[in-house]
């Protein structure tokens, strides 16, 4: 492994950084090339790429940032779609399309704080599970059972319920959720894992229990971890619009799609702009997320189901 | 002899992924009234085949019937709607498949699944008015009573039993009740003992033996086995790479086989080595059907091959009677040429 | 069986005490005083304290949580802030509702979503399938809330076929209460006016509530029916002679039925949490809206009996869930 270049440590810790990762780069690459033959796969790509980018760029390409929360224009409210306010404006006279805008920003940060917090929790606690085995796999699961015991929307609204509204909360009640998916997921591939001939030849020489996780079981994750989670992010972000609209999420005036449509509720029929809008975007981004999540699950876990 | 099914000239293509796969080249098969024909060839080639495209059970795409006929009963199968197969399928010619842990449905009692099949031909069998439609009751009888011609024991208790109830064994015999559920003409078994025990495999074919003398069906019998085949066939076709290579008598293969892959064959089964206790193999792989070998498709692993092998493929040309031969060594004594380079065994 | 059923109505209780214990630990992390939450905010000290010894806030947690499972085992779920009815009152009352509604639709999604996959399957890559699949995908992704609003607007509003919302005009008595569902009451007392009535009310509602179980449905079922087809088995049957309808429509659809089976349970499961939104779009008055209620008034108590409920009724759909399981495959039966 020694450069050939040694007046080069850039370009040789380049080479050698890819020579190591060389089977993954391939499967990363069959991964792309099998993604790019389903048409339903490279669509969700495509909204999911739309979603991020606006998301990302979201302020700059607004045309009345000072909507976003706070502003008040009350000659201006009401009105219907038009070229200054594609989307029309709400009650006090903001811009729809601007809050619309800056809601996906907003989803994406609930999207992957939820996901993230659930995967902190549930990843870990299904290796131990999975792994140690015994009564502390028992414990775990019977705990994870409990919160799979009821339907997630009722959990969420319960822990809300206690709480109270607002979109901190939802986003733990949220989290609270969601680690039990990842815990089962992980476990069950940990438990397989666990009985492979590759494990037993690490622990044979000796490797120690950290080593073993860390090196062999959860790069063996990585894969269904990868294709629930980009499942998650469209039903998540699908939650917190659901809390939103039902009153215990994000509390107007922030410009949560779920928030918007439940104001917007409130002016129809005649005023349709409000509510329609903000939902056809929570439903462009589900789908995008739903759709790629379904490619990746075809190309990187095909045995699951559901 | 009265001909019952003839193949003419079948050839059939496959489209895979890499290319379109030349499966059967021209087979030519006869099966006459009461005959025991056994089809006998190696993995893949295309014995299977040939037995599913006579009922036409052929996945439409990917495969692709290019040209020949089937003849039976004065038509052509290949050419009958799908409306006149259904009328053939299970009545004249029946079919009794491999593996019956796959081929019997896993969720509905043996009785079900062979009363459908009695009901579906609608052909009463007993006194009364021919084609007269079976009630259940009727059905379970006859049903009943197929099941004990099989020989399974306590018939009337074990058809209420499930598929996964049953051993390997019973489970063909069930297979075989459903195919002869209405007397068929025809009865084509495509490996049914593959999948089952030695002893079990002995008692199978004593049963299809049994059946056939006391019915007189016709039975083509499909199989890589040539020591099953040899049971109970009196007629046996070799199978190479989509081609029939000789066809005869099984008292004239096993004596005088001709082509130099049915002797391949024997030579490879333990028991006609001419070394002791040595079994001889056929070097080489079967050919790559999307691009087959030029000329004679077994050329490349023949001991005896010629220059013209790889040029021509060789006519299939009966050299003896009711002995059939493809292969360049051989020519017909009708030809004009007569005999020539005749190879002595 | 009935040992199975024994052992699974053990586990069931089991988990609700589980839940309940979880439950009310969050409650009582809750920041804040519960009892000042309780009160209002125009309440004074003394207000709030009799609150607080009334609702036992000043006992230590495990004194609360004993009492309260005690009361629950006596049907007591405490007393709602909001309404200030007992909350098992409050429950009777809205509880028929909600299982109207739910019945209903998840009638119309397993046997739509199990006809449209089979046609899916059967009709592969024709009109009917490619139709089939497009809703089964965006059916998942659709906001149910946004569903319902949308078809309220143009259904209802606009083109007024069906009712904004409730359960029944305001103008037409409910019907003598014998099953508390205006359908079957309105059925069986002969009473077309308010049947036909409760049916208008009931489509909308019902339809938003069953549409993303009615696309998972269809989708897993085509996925498998396709896959069935493939079987050796229909090969076997196809070569002995039975008719394409008969393997379709009997042996390839009960296989097929397994992995559906899985879903319907699953999606029922959604469905009961879509009864918070969908109630709330339709005023329709059942728990779900009860419980939405409670919560944004940050009234706890309900909310824990409609979850505790709900999940209760979850639970026991997953045992008839498995106990189907051991209906349609008979290898699983003698386990």
């Amino acid at each position: 492994m020694n450069s050939t270049n040694p007046t080069n440590p850039i370009n040789s810790t380049w080479t050698r950084w890819k020579r190591e990762r060389e089977s993954q780069i391939r499967s990363l690459k069959l991964t792309v090339y099998t993604l790019s033959r389903s048409p339903l796969s490279v669509i969700g790509f495509c909204f999911v790429l739309v979603f991020l980018v606006i998301a990302l760029i979201g302020p700059w390409i607004i045309t009345y940032p000072g909507d976003i929360k706070g502003a008040i224009h009350m000659d201006q409210k009401l009105r219907p779609p038009s070229p200054s306010h594609p989307f029309g404006t709400d009650e006090v006279g903001r811009d729809i399309y601007s809050r619309v805008i800056i809601g996906t920003g907003l989803s994406l940060q609930i999207g992957l704080i939820i996901i993230f917090v659930a995967m902190g929790i549930g990843v870990p606690l299904g290796i131990i599970a999975g792994y140690f085995g015994g009564w502390v796999n028992e414990f775990i699961m019977r705990i994870t059972d409990i919160f799979l015991s009821i339907p997630g929307l009722l959990l969420a609204l319960a822990i809300v319920g206690a709480l109270g509204p607002g979109i901190k909360n939802a986003m733990l009640a949220l989290s609270i959720v969601w680690w039990p998916g990842y815990v089962r997921l992980v476990q069950g591939k940990t438990l397989s894992l666990r009985e492979e001939s590759f494990v037993e030849a690490a622990k044979s020489i000796g490797a120690s229990k950290l080593r073993i996780v860390f090196n062999h079981i959860l790069p063996n994750c990585t894969s269904p971890i990868i294709v629930k989670a980009s499942m998650d992010m469209g039903m998540a972000i699908l939650f917190a619009a659901n809390l939103g609209f039902i009153g215990v999420g994000a509390q107007p005036p922030i410009p949560e799609w779920g928030a918007m449509i439940s104001t917007g509720r409130n002016y129809l029929p005649d005023h349709w702009w409000m509510a329609t809008f903000p939902g056809l975007a929570i439903l462009i981004t589900v789908l995008g997320f739903n759709l790629l999540g379904d490619g990746l699950r075809d190309v990187l876990d095909p045995q699951s189901r559901i | 002899m009265e001909r019952l099914l003839e193949i003419k000239d079948l050839k059939i293509e496959f489209d895979t992924f890499e290319g379109v796969s030349h499966v059967l080249e021209g087979i030519n098969l006869t099966l006459g009234r009461g005959d025991t024909l056994g089809l006998v060839g190696e993995t893949g080639c295309g014995k299977s085949i040939t037995a599913k495209a006579i009922l036409r059970l052929l996945p439409i795409p990917p495969a692709r019937i290019v040209s020949g006929e089937i003849l039976f009963e004065g038509g052509d199968l290949l050419k009958k709607s799908e409306e006149e197969m259904k009328k053939i399928r299970g009545r004249r010619i029946a079919m009794v498949f491999q593996d019956p842990m796959t081929f019997l449905n896993p969720l509905f009692t043996i009785e079900e699944q062979l009363v459908d099949v009695i009901l579906a031909h609608e052909r009463g069998d007993g006194p009364g008015v021919q084609g007269e439609r079976l009630d259940r009751k009727r059905a379970v009888e006859k049903a009943i009573e197929l099941l004990s011609e099989v020989k399974i024991p306590q018939p009337e208790m074990r058809i209420k039993s499930y598929p996964h109830e049953f051993s390997g064994g019973m489970r063909q015999r069930v297979l075989i009740a459903m195919a002869l559920s209405s007397s068929p003409q025809i009865l084509i078994a495509d490996e049914p003992t593959t999948a089952l025990d030695v002893t079990i495999q002995a008692q199978i074919l004593h049963l299809i033996r049994h059946l056939v003398q006391t019915h007189g069906h016709s039975v083509l019998l499909v199989s890589h086995d040539l020591g099953v085949v040899a049971r109970v066939c009196k007629r046996i076709a070799v199978m190479y790479a989509g081609i029939i290579v000789e066809s005869c008598s099984t008292a004239q293969l096993f004596r005088r086989p001709y082509h130099p892959y049915t002797k391949g064959l024997l030579n490879s089964i333990l028991t006609f080595s001419k070394r002791e206790g040595e079994a001889q193999v056929i070097k080489g792989m079967i050919p790559d059907l999307i691009q087959p070998p030029p000329g004679c498709r077994f050329h490349p692993r023949c001991l005896e091959a010629m220059g013209v092998c790889e040029k021509e493929e060789p006519h299939f040309q009966e050299i003896e009677e009711g002995h059939w031969v493809s292969c360049h060594l051989y020519k017909s004594p009708s030809s004009p040429l007569g005999f020539e380079s005749y190879r002595l065994f | 069986m009935k040992r199975y059923i024994l052992k699974r109505l053990l586990s069931i209780a089991i988990t609700l005490i589980g839940l309940s214990i979880v439950v009310f630990a969050v409650s009582r992390i809750a920041p804040g005083d519960p009892a000042k939450l309780a009160a209002g905010p125009d309440a004074t000290e003394e207000m709030v304290q009799v609150i607080r010894k009334e609702f036992r806030l000043d006992q230590p947690l495990v004194i609360q949580y004993v009492s309260y499972m005690r009361g629950l085992l006596k049907g007591n779920f405490g007393r709602s802030i909001r309404t200030r009815h007992q909350v098992w009152e409050d429950i009777k009352l809205f509880l028929p509702a909600t299982f109207e509604l739910v019945f209903v639709s998840i009638s119309f999604a397993i046997i739509f979503g199990i006809l449209f996959g089979v046609l899916s399957a059967v009709y592969r890559d024709t009109w009917i399938d490619h139709s089939a699949r497009f809703f089964s995908v965006t059916g998942v992704a659709i906001p149910m809330f946004w569903l319902g609003i949308m078809l309220q607007l143009l259904l209802a509003a606009r083109f007024h076929l069906f009712p904004i919302g409730g359960r029944l005009d305001t103008m037409i008595n409910s019907p003598i209460s014998i099953t508390r569902f205006f359908l079957v009451d309105g059925l069986i007392t002969g009473n077309w006016v308010v049947f036909k009535n409760a049916l208008s009310h009931i489509i909308l509602p019902a339809f938003v509530l069953s549409f993303p179980a009615l696309a998972s449905i269809t989708r897993i079922n085509r996925a498998e029916m396709l896959e069935v087809l493939h079987k050796d088995f229909v090969l076997n049957e196809k070569a002995q002679g039975i008719s394409e309808r008969l393997i379709i429509a009997k042996y390839a659809l009960k296989n097929a039925l397994i992995p559906t089976l899985t879903m319907i349970g699953l999606r029922y499961g959604w469905m009961l949490g879509g009864t918070i939104l969908v109630e709330t779009v339709f005023d329709w008055p059942g728990i779900g809206y009860y419980a939405v209620a409670a919560a944004v008034y940050s009234d706890f108590q309900p909310v824990m009996a409609v979850t505790v409920i709900l999940g209760l009724n979850f639970m026991l759909a997953n045992l008839l869930v498995d106990m189907g399981y051991g209906f349609l495959d008979p290898r699983v039966r003698y386990e």
